[in-house]
């Protein structure tokens, strides 16, 4: 108990003291996930009003793939996307491998049927009317689903809050594609195995406080929205 | 050449068509009321007409071009028309926002939008809610609101489907008032279903009437409400009385028709023999307590059923052999004392009653 007490105290002190190990972990946790968070947004909403727009055979079974999707395991991310782009993969040539690039592929394809299928949700809560009346005002098809997302705009920032919380937190794809090299692709969660493995508990712990401190922000923010 | 014209067009929902074989031809600068009981398709034709579904047969013409189907046409001419829904939906924003948006999507400059929609929102006196979020307006001012956004973008055709069901009194007077000032303008062409017959009889130029999916009846709101060319139509604009007869005298025009044993004197071009339908609104019919001179060539006596009040009317049925229903004020029925049971006679002249061809 004293050890976690001492540990507890220790990560504080790295903490306010912005211990440039510990910045540069949880910086570059926060980069990785918030580009992840980014494409998979400029990918997601297009699709998403694509999906909710358009009528199409097989659209609900498309649905309820991509919620079945939601639960997917990192480490089965990981190994598909070490798949593609190790040396012998289709994408090896482009030498992503162990980078924080192939980290954010990997989170993309992890986040992507969350925002997606959330977009995809908010987008069916909107009353047909709206996009109707848009049309009938002389809009064209995307300046009315342009209305539609505008009216669902707080139920979208939900959607890439949970998918940036989900990218953060994760660790099956940055350890599988990311490697854990230090200074280069090392997150906090990656650090955190590694840390604890090596015995080194207050850099564990005080990454740990970060994160909690993150998904922290993240309910704060979401509890915020959905008051709106 | 008309601005709108619908040549054989029919929807269905589901294998249900609820738009049978309509064919209509809107003029330039026309107000044209569309009127029909709920579920005759009115909103349909309305959202047809809009473009906003592609019918299931038949054309839609707007301005001389087939917009049918074609996306580009269909978005060129829906740019030219506006429609204030039944039920006004308005988007989360404020009210400027809402009425600038159709200004917006046409790429209008920032100045043009701020005075074109400052001109819109007092047009239909809502300047000074510019600011308020639209979707904590009450239905009348949603509704303002929503005619300001058809306005702002000076259609050149106007399509209103019943743009005062379902506001109060006030509302539907303040509506009204709008509605008045843009037809008084004459400048577009204004389409508008409403099952409020008063209101189609005084904006319109001409009235059609949709029952069933079907355009029964065009005309003017005079040969509409005094000449309904079937029982359906007649029931629609308050012609209560439909009596069943067969006419067995004809004088050149004026034909007598027997009736339960009761001869009605009309006037008919039907032939002599003709199972028809003697039509009689309830306000041409005159009650007197005993027999008069009158230039009326019909007169019954009968005696009083029900009376049943509707504001400040009576609503009077009589037993003349033939059952006759009447309106009088309120103040006419005391000072004639009328009450249930009494024996009154009932008065009605030729010209009063029109006579269509029985479909049994």
């Amino acid at each position: 108990m004293t050890e976690l007490w001492d540990g507890f105290l220790q990560a504080l002190q790295l903490i306010v003291s912005f211990d440039r190990e510990v910045m540069e972990i949880a910086g570059r946790s926060l980069w990785i996930a918030a580009t992840s968070c980014t494409i998979a947004m400029l990918i997601c909403l297009p699709l998403g009003c694509l999906i909710h727009f358009r009528s199409f055979p097989g659209k609900r079974l498309l649905i309820s793939v991509i919620q079945t999707l939601y639960s997917i395991p990192t480490v089965l991310i990981g190994l598909l996307v070490f798949l593609f782009i190790s040396n012998a993969g289709p994408l090896g040539g482009l030498g992503l491998l162990f980078s924080p690039a192939a980290i954010i592929i990997g989170q993309v394809i992890l986040i992507s049927p969350i925002m997606l299928g959330l977009i995809i949700s908010a987008l069916s809560g909107v009353d047909k009317m709206v996009t109707e009346t848009a049309l009938s005002l002389g809009a064209t098809r995307v300046q009315a689903a342009i209305v539609s997302v505008r009216e669902v705009r707080y139920a979208i920032v939900t959607a890439l809050i949970m998918g940036f919380g989900r990218a953060i937190s994760e660790i099956g794809i940055a350890l599988i594609v990311g490697g854990n090299i230090a200074g280069y692709s090392r997150t906090i969660t990656t650090a955190i195995s590694l840390e604890t493995q090596r015995g080194n508990l207050e850099l564990a712990i005080a990454l740990g406080i970060i994160l909690v401190f993150i998904a922290l922000v993240i309910n704060i923010g979401l509890h915020w929205l959905q008051r709106k | 050449m008309a601005l709108i014209r619908v040549v054989n067009v029919g929807q269905e929902y589901g294998g249900k068509y609820v738009l049978k074989g309509v064919d209509l031809e809107i003029e330039s600068g026309e107000v044209f009321a569309l009127i029909g009981p709920t579920g005759a398709g009115k909103t349909t034709l309305i959202r047809l007409l809009n473009l906003l579904e592609t019918p299931a047969c038949g054309q839609v013409y707007f301005d001389g071009v087939d917009v049918t189907r074609s996306e580009r046409q269909r978005l060129k001419a829906r740019r030219r028309m506006a429609y204030v829904q039944q039920k006004p939906i308005v988007f989360k924003m404020n009210v400027f926002g809402n009425v600038a948006c159709g200004l917006k999507w046409r790429k209008v400059r920032k100045e043009v939008v701020r005075s074109k929609v400052d001109n819109a929102l007092e047009m239909v006196g809502m300047l000074d809610y510019t600011k308020r979020d639209a979707r904590t307006l009450s239905g009348g001012e949603m509704q303002r609101v929503a005619i300001a956004r058809a306005l702002v973008t000076d259609p050149e055709v106007l399509l209103l489907d019943e743009p005062t069901a379902n506001l109060d009194p006030v509302s539907v007077s303040k509506v009204e008032e709008v509605l008045e000032k843009i037809i008084g303008q004459k400048t577009m062409t204004v389409l508008m279903a409403t099952h409020d017959m008063p209101q189609g009889q005084r904006f319109a130029d001409r009235i059609g009437v949709m029952i069933n999916g079907e355009m029964t009846q065009i005309g003017s709101p005079n040969e509409v409400f005094c000449s309904p060319q079937n029982r359906e139509v007649a029931e629609l604009v308050g012609v209560e009385n439909v009596i069943a007869g067969v006419i067995t005298v004809k004088e050149d025009e004026l034909v007598t028709i027997e009736v339960n044993g009761n001869s009605i004197q009309a006037i008919s071009e039907l032939p002599l023999g003709e199972k028809v339908h003697v039509l009689i609104r309830p306000e041409d019919i005159t009650f007197t307590p005993a027999r008069n001179v009158s230039s009326a060539r019909n007169m019954f006596d009968g005696e009083i059923i029900r009376m049943t009040q509707v504001g400040q009317l009576v609503r009077i049925e009589v037993d003349c052999g033939i059952p006759l229903l009447g309106v009088l004020t309120m103040v006419s029925a005391q000072e004639l004392g009328l009450t249930i049971g009494i024996r009154l006679y009932a008065s009605f002249k030729v010209t009063a009653i029109h006579v269509i061809k029985r479909r049994d």
